[in-house]
């Protein structure tokens, strides 16, 4: 059976575990419509002419996992940021890991989606929130919103500062051949907040996981919001992240994506400003070799005057690697004095290593500043010679010109920690014991 | 320490250097003197180990090992220097880590073990004094919107910190003013010892005033047409290089 059918099939078993009374039973009714309807995306689509689905599409994915799998935390620990003190929110295989997590009901919430779906006193901001900048006419939104079960709630409440990371961690065990996982986060950061989340998804054997995980956030009136996606997992797994902001007066978010390990990553960014003097900052970093394929596709709606949008993207692709940039940016009518600023810069090391990157601006405002560049190149020979003519070895020269070409994006990331594990996790890939700060 | 014999190199099937013979001892300060097109900086990126140059004939010996099958890096970690006529800019790389890295590197090739930081940060500051490098300056990227002067120091401040055994500096003085001529070659003169050889190359004779040589060397057309002692430098910036052709037709 085709993955599509499984998928609408199975919906109406797991359809007897909802309420058929409760709001969320349309939503998701109406969700595998959709879905049903539109099927999975086809390179057909513009949107995704470079990427292909099909092949990972055709593995026989279990939907729920049949037993509960524990993990230690030690043997886990190294995938957790483990040197700073955070909130966890934990997943084992789709399902909700006590052991694993630190979550918080005292003076913000930190904790599961399931309980924010299920408890009354969380039910005015579900419906608020949940589901509000998703995009529904998306298939792949649709399909994680048909079968939503499980992921992070985080709601921070106004003036909170919130004083410590906090790590979002799903793991697949690889008990079952093939897994689908399908998590949904909902974020809520009120006025004057401020937070740090720090997103991972790693399968722990080589068998086949595909992900497709919503995470919807809202940035209230002059809140800070910094979001980092570390996306290094096994060549067995696959990932397709949607990720929704939707952005009041005066905050400011900013989305760090690392995508280093994997097979299909695909990163559908959005970013919606619905008030003035919005700040959005999009930046990733992608290294990738072998068959890997990373593609992102971002948007910013530029809606409301006096914005500003900054995105940075570094692309380093060896042997077969293939890599997608789509940038979008809208700025409407109203979007009168934006600034949008858009900068995608590859190097492509092996002859069969692709890059396709292409900036998609649609302006409808005259009084904006709007810049986009996009380069796609290789090494530079005199810097190689003049590098190793001081004694550094070919590849470890290789290796430091990478690490400059990425660097500013690297600039940005506010906590230290996160940056020494992107530093640690770029020497590794790129094969060099080298200590890039000093 | 050097000997380069009978060396003949070029790119692209085009000879430039066309049998070159030079001994260089330790201890001993040449100087490689000729018009624009000679061949000099070809020399100096050819002993350097530049693999778009190719040799066709002749070879470099240094200390006692032909050069032709090592690679750049392998000729840095024997002790070979050149400071670059161009220094290349390189965004994001700060000078510090990449004397760090370029120095750990180098003791690794030689079996050694990395240097303690304590010990780094201590000769960044030393060297750094010699060639009045501010400590700023050491955190800003590599070469990266540095004047032409700040780019010709911070290549001799890596010199003074990889210790080489033969330096090869290619036009070390074009682009300087009076007191970064002068800074830089005290560098170089405070380097100089019994055991270390340095390689002027240049078209001028202004910096060897200040960095005196015991042999001049005149390359023209890809020949060392002419040597002698430090007194040849001064008769070429009098005379200038036409003589020298002149007298290579007449003989």
């Amino acid at each position: 059976m085709e993955l599509k059918d499984k998928l609408v099939s199975s919906f109406f078993a797991y359809e007897d575990g909802l309420d058929v009374q409760s709001p969320l039973h349309d939503i998701c009714s109406d969700a595998i419509k959709k879905f049903d309807e539109k099927g999975f995306p086809t390179k057909k689509e513009e949107a995704w002419k470079y990427t292909s689905l099909n092949a990972i599409l055709k593995q026989n994915y279990s939907l729920f996992p049949k037993a509960e799998t524990g993990l230690e935390f030690k043997d886990v620990m190294r995938y957790f940021i483990h040197d700073i003190d955070s909130y966890k929110i934990a997943f084992v295989d789709g399902r909700y890991s006590s052991n694993l997590s630190a979550t918080s009901h005292d003076g913000l919430d930190v904790c599961l989606m399931s309980s924010a779906l299920s408890k009354p006193k969380y039910r005015a901001i579900i419906e608020k929130y949940f589901n509000k900048t998703a995009n529904t006419e998306d298939s792949l939104t649709a399909l994680n919103t048909a079968f939503l079960k499980e992921g992070a709630f985080i709601n921070i409440p106004k003036g909170k500062i919130v004083d410590k990371p906090i790590q979002i961690l799903h793991f697949s065990t690889g008990k079952e051949p093939a897994m689908m996982l399908q998590p949904r986060n909902l974020i809520v950061v009120g006025e004057h907040a401020q937070v740090q989340i720090i997103e991972r998804h790693q399968s722990l054997t080589e068998n086949p996981v595909l992900t497709n995980v919503v995470t919807e956030i809202f940035a209230d009136k002059r809140s800070l919001v910094d979001y980092y996606k570390i996306q290094n997992d096994n060549p067995g797994a696959s990932l397709i992240d949607n990720t929704y902001i939707s952005q009041e007066k005066e905050s400011h978010a900013s989305v760090h994506t690392f995508s280093i390990g994997g097979h299909l990553t695909r990163n559908n960014l959005n970013f919606y400003h619905k008030d003035e003097r919005v700040m959005s900052t999009l930046k990733g970093i992608t290294i990738i070799g072998e068959k890997q394929h990373v593609d992102h596709h971002t948007l910013v709606n530029h809606a409301c005057p006096n914005c500003e949008s900054h995105q940075d993207y570094k692309g380093i692709y060896s042997d077969r690697s293939t890599g997608v940039f789509n940038g979008k940016i809208i700025v409407e009518k109203e979007a009168q004095k934006t600034n949008a600023f858009q900068q995608n810069n590859n190097i492509l090391l092996d002859d069969k290593a692709t890059i396709n990157t292409k900036p998609q601006l649609e302006i409808f405002a005259d009084d904006v500043k709007c810049s986009h560049g996009c380069t796609i190149g290789q090494l530079d020979e005199d810097a190689m010679f003049y590098l190793r003519s001081r004694g550094i070895p070919t590849k470890e020269a290789k290796a430091l010109l990478m690490y400059a070409f990425a660097n500013n994006v690297l600039e940005s990331v506010k906590i230290p920690e996160v940056k020494a594990r992107i530093n640690k996790l770029i020497a590794k890939k790129l094969g060099v014991n080298l200590g890039f700060e000093l | 320490m050097l000997k380069i014999n009978n060396l003949h190199a070029g790119v692209e099937g085009k000879e430039i250097l066309k049998g070159i013979n030079i001994e260089v001892n330790a201890g001993e300060v040449h100087a490689i003197m000729g018009p624009n097109g000679s061949g000099k900086s070809t020399l100096s990126s050819v002993i350097a180990g530049k693999e778009e140059f190719e040799v066709t004939d002749g070879n470099i010996v240094f200390a006692g090992e032909d050069l032709e099958e090592l690679s750049a890096e392998e000729r840095a970690h024997k002790g070979i220097f050149l400071s670059f006529q161009y220094p290349v800019e390189i965004p994001g790389v700060s000078v510090t880590n990449f004397m760090k890295t370029a120095i750990n590197e180098t003791r690794k090739a030689q079996g050694l073990e990395e240097m303690p930081a304590s010990e780094m940060l201590k000769k960044i500051r030393e060297k750094s004094e010699l060639l009045e490098i501010d400590r700023k300056f050491l955190s800003r990227s590599l070469n990266e919107g540095f004047s032409g002067g700040e780019k010709k120091r911070n290549e001799i401040f890596q010199m003074a910190m990889l210790e080489p055994k033969l330096a090869i500096l290619d036009e070390t003085d074009s682009g300087l003013d009076i007191d970064a001529l002068r800074i830089v070659s005290n560098g170089v003169n405070r380097l100089r010892s019994k055991d270390n050889a340095v390689v002027v190359i240049t078209h001028y004779q202004r910096l060897l005033d200040y960095i005196v040589p015991d042999f001049v060397h005149v390359l023209l057309d890809g020949k060392i047409v002419k040597s002698g002692g430090a007194e040849l430098a001064h008769e070429l910036e009098e005379k200038g290089y036409d003589w020298i052709k002149q007298e290579k037709v007449s003989n």
